[in-house]
């Protein structure tokens, strides 16, 4: 079980540097790179700790992770923006690549705080003092990833780490979540990724560009 | 009767709507109907039966579960029906707008109505929160049905916003998932209800603050409220009907339905407070954009918020069980919302705009129009004898009966300047000398129809209500104030 804990403590740290480089990241490959990664890090720690608890669903829970985030979702992604957002140098931000950093430190040591709490008041799941708080984290970049980027396939990313947080999170503490799971992973995300691709497309065709942070036509006061 | 068959019948009708253009419309409504009428007869067995429970335990009916499944079916035939007419003559009649969605907005009509209706009719909890997702996912493609930039821009506000909010609620739903599989019952709001005394007060509280985030922005409570205004100014009446008539209601279902696990852990102190609080902030918000705002859908949009922060202050107030209040709230905003986004719907064919600085004397030009929305404004307002005076009515007694007087006084005082605000802007497009250029289009009659089976309930329920329905909104009353 030590074994386990400290590979599952070594993949939670990748999940939060990942999560990170996809916020801080310039070029929009560079970001879909370690989104991918990203994914890659939930599946290796639902496999360590399916085999450290004894529970085959959460191998079920790895698979599902594969196809759709390692494999499926990276193509919707690369396909809905338009070969042009990949080649473009930069990817436009809110705010400074310095001050994303610092604020995600701050937002990491809140979700830390946060989730404290909750890993005290969880027992018997030895995992969760890992994930518990490494998904919390994770949600946090990915809310982060939305707000501080411009372009549209970088915020559904943002949205997907989102949901790829929540997850890491619950493999520690639900051990029945193997149907749940499997529809979620297996038939929400990828649905959802793929509407919001088709959105992202239809924004690319109606205004010639998928940075939805400069739409901003719509207010109260014109 | 298998509860199954409340969603298949829309699910045939999306993949006849596929292949068949010109039968989509039709097909849809007599899906729609059939929702309707196999809706009543699972709310009937419900009353005299309590539960109901189909497809291996897979779909589970409540009291409370029945009442958000008939608003859905009553709004969904409504919708399909006041489509039918409003779509070729209101896109018809704008220029430079590109051919509309026609032929995708039959199958996501479908397919987000059948999402909608999971989130009664599902029993897991976990699954309840995909079946919300896929609102979101089904009708984003609804609100940018006209294509143009702005209605993309609403609909990506609407998708990036909600989808946020729904990750949020998706952490909260699994660690409550643990919460209830670790106090030994099912994942199901009995399950909840029965194992909340035995879950540790953090989980549920976690789970809860992620709930209220989470759920809250798909609600449209402030601060969480940006996407809401803005979608409903860009999507189709039809479609504003739904959305701000019964979906932005079911994420309050979810918000609704975790009160009563508060309430019964000890470890919770005042749950609802958290309630009236968040509620108190979207009314007052509310009220104040509704004074100044520009856009005639967008003002009804604003009153949605409000409406969301009533039932939630309502809850929080004790208006669970005494009289009814917070169920008679969300039971009577569901047809009153529907029946003036009909109208503003109408009231834009006649117009071409939504701008209210742009449009006068509305009564003048279309009686009938100008009528659907002087109505549909008294009675959003809240003003007898409309349903909405009643529920609002029950909700500030109980708040003074239970001595919550400075909450009380709050609202008291902010749903009198709603009510100020609201007719203020419906009497200036109302009355007054209409424009001298005005679009001078029929009105479809299959949404004159709509609009009319819309009003009955608004208008009916304010003074009389079925006796089965009375049991069936006493029985949900009763399971928000805690029953197992």
């Amino acid at each position: 079980m030590q074994t386990a804990l400290a590979i599952d403590g070594f993949i939670a740290a990748l999940f939060v540097i990942f999560g990170l480089g996809v916020i801080v990241t310039r070029q929009m490959r560079g970001s879909l790179h370690l989104f991918i990664l990203h994914a890659l890090a939930l599946t290796a720690s639902a496999i360590v700790i399916g085999i450290a608890t004894h529970s085959p669903h959460l191998y079920w829970v790895a698979l599902i992770t594969f196809v759709t985030k390692v494999i499926a979702i990276p193509l919707v992604l690369s396909w809905s923006a338009g070969a042009q957002v990949y080649e473009r140098r930069e990817v436009d931000q809110v705010i400074t690549i310095p001050r994303s950093v610092l604020i995600a430190g701050v937002l990491a040591l809140i979700a830390w705080v946060v989730a404290h709490p909750l890993v005290l008041a969880i027992t018997g799941r030895p995992f969760a003092v890992i994930n518990l708080p490494t998904g919390l984290i994770a949600v946090f970049f990915g809310a982060m990833t939305v707000a501080v980027r411009r372009e549209a396939v970088a915020q559904l990313m943002g949205i997907l780490i989102m949901e790829s947080g929540a997850f890491f999170a619950s493999i520690s503490i639900v051990n029945d979540l193997s149907i749940i799971a499997g529809i979620a992973a297996a038939v929400d995300v990828p649905i959802a990724a793929l509407v919001i691709g088709l959105l992202i497309r239809s924004i690319h065709k109606a205004t010639g560009m998928t940075r939805v942070g400069l739409m901003a036509e719509l207010k109260e006061h014109r | 009767m298998s509860l199954a068959w409340i969603l298949i019948a829309p699910a045939i009708a999306a993949l006849i709507a596929l292949v068949s253009r010109r039968a989509a419309p039709w097909v849809t409504l007599a899906a729609s109907i059939a929702v309707l009428v196999l809706a009543s007869f699972a709310a009937l067995t419900v009353n005299r039966v309590g539960v109901i429970a189909s497809a291996f335990g897979g779909l589970s009916l409540d009291a409370f579960g029945a009442v958000y499944l008939l608003l859905v079916a009553f709004v969904g035939v409504t919708a399909a029906l006041y489509s039918i007419g409003y779509l070729p003559v209101h896109y018809a009649a704008q220029e430079g707008v590109p051919p509309p969605r026609y032929r995708a907005y039959w199958p996501l009509y479908n397919l987000f109505l059948i999402s909608m209706l999971g989130v009664p009719l599902v029993a897991n909890i976990a699954v309840m929160w995909i079946s919300i997702e896929l609102t979101t996912i089904f009708s984003a493609f609804l609100v940018a049905y006209n294509d143009r930039p702005t209605a993309l821009e609403a609909a990506w506000k609407y998708v990036a916003l909600t989808s946020v909010g729904a990750m949020i609620a998706l952490f909260g739903v699994l660690v409550l998932y643990y919460g209830i599989n670790h106090a030994g019952e099912p994942v199901t709001w009995a399950g909840l209800v029965a194992a909340a005394p035995n879950i540790a007060p953090a989980v549920l509280l976690t789970s809860f603050a992620l709930w209220l985030v989470g759920f809250g922005t798909k609600t449209g409570l402030v601060p969480l409220h940006t996407w809401l205004p803005d979608a409903h100014s860009q999507a189709p009446a039809s479609i504003c009907a739904l959305l701000s008539g019964v979906e932005v209601s079911g994420a309050l279902y979810m918000l609704l339905r975790i009160y009563p696990a508060l309430a019964r852990n000890p470890g919770i102190a005042h749950p609802g407070t958290w309630y009236i609080v968040a509620g108190l902030i979207s009314v007052t918000t509310a009220a104040f954009l509704i004074l100044q705002v520009h856009d005639y859908k967008r003002l009804f949009a604003y009153s949605t918020i409000e409406h969301m922060g009533v039932i939630l202050a309502a809850c929080g107030l004790g208006a669970r069980v005494d009289q009814l209040g917070t169920v008679y709230q969300f039971f009577g905003h569901a047809f009153t919302k529907s029946f003036c986004f009909y109208a503003a719907g109408i009231a834009t064919i006649v117009f071409g705009t939504q701008e209210i600085a742009k449009v006068r004397g509305l009564m003048t030009r279309s009686p009938v129009a100008g009528w659907a929305l002087l109505l549909g404004g008294i009675a959003i307002a809240g003003a007898p004898p409309f349903v909405l005076f009643i529920s609002e009515f029950k909700v500030l007694a109980v708040g003074f009966g239970t001595g919550e007087y400075v909450a009380t006084g709050l609202l008291t005082a902010l749903l009198v300047l709603a009510f100020i605000a609201i007719l203020y802007q419906v009497g200036r497009i109302v009355f007054g000398e209409p424009a001298a250029e005005v679009h001078a289009e029929r009105l479809p009659k299959t949404s004159l129809v709509a609009l009319g089976i819309a009003f009955i309930p608004m208008f009916v329920f304010g003074f009389y209500l079925p006796p089965p329905l009375a049991t069936l909104i006493q029985h949900a009353a009763t399971l928000l104030g805690g029953a197992a």
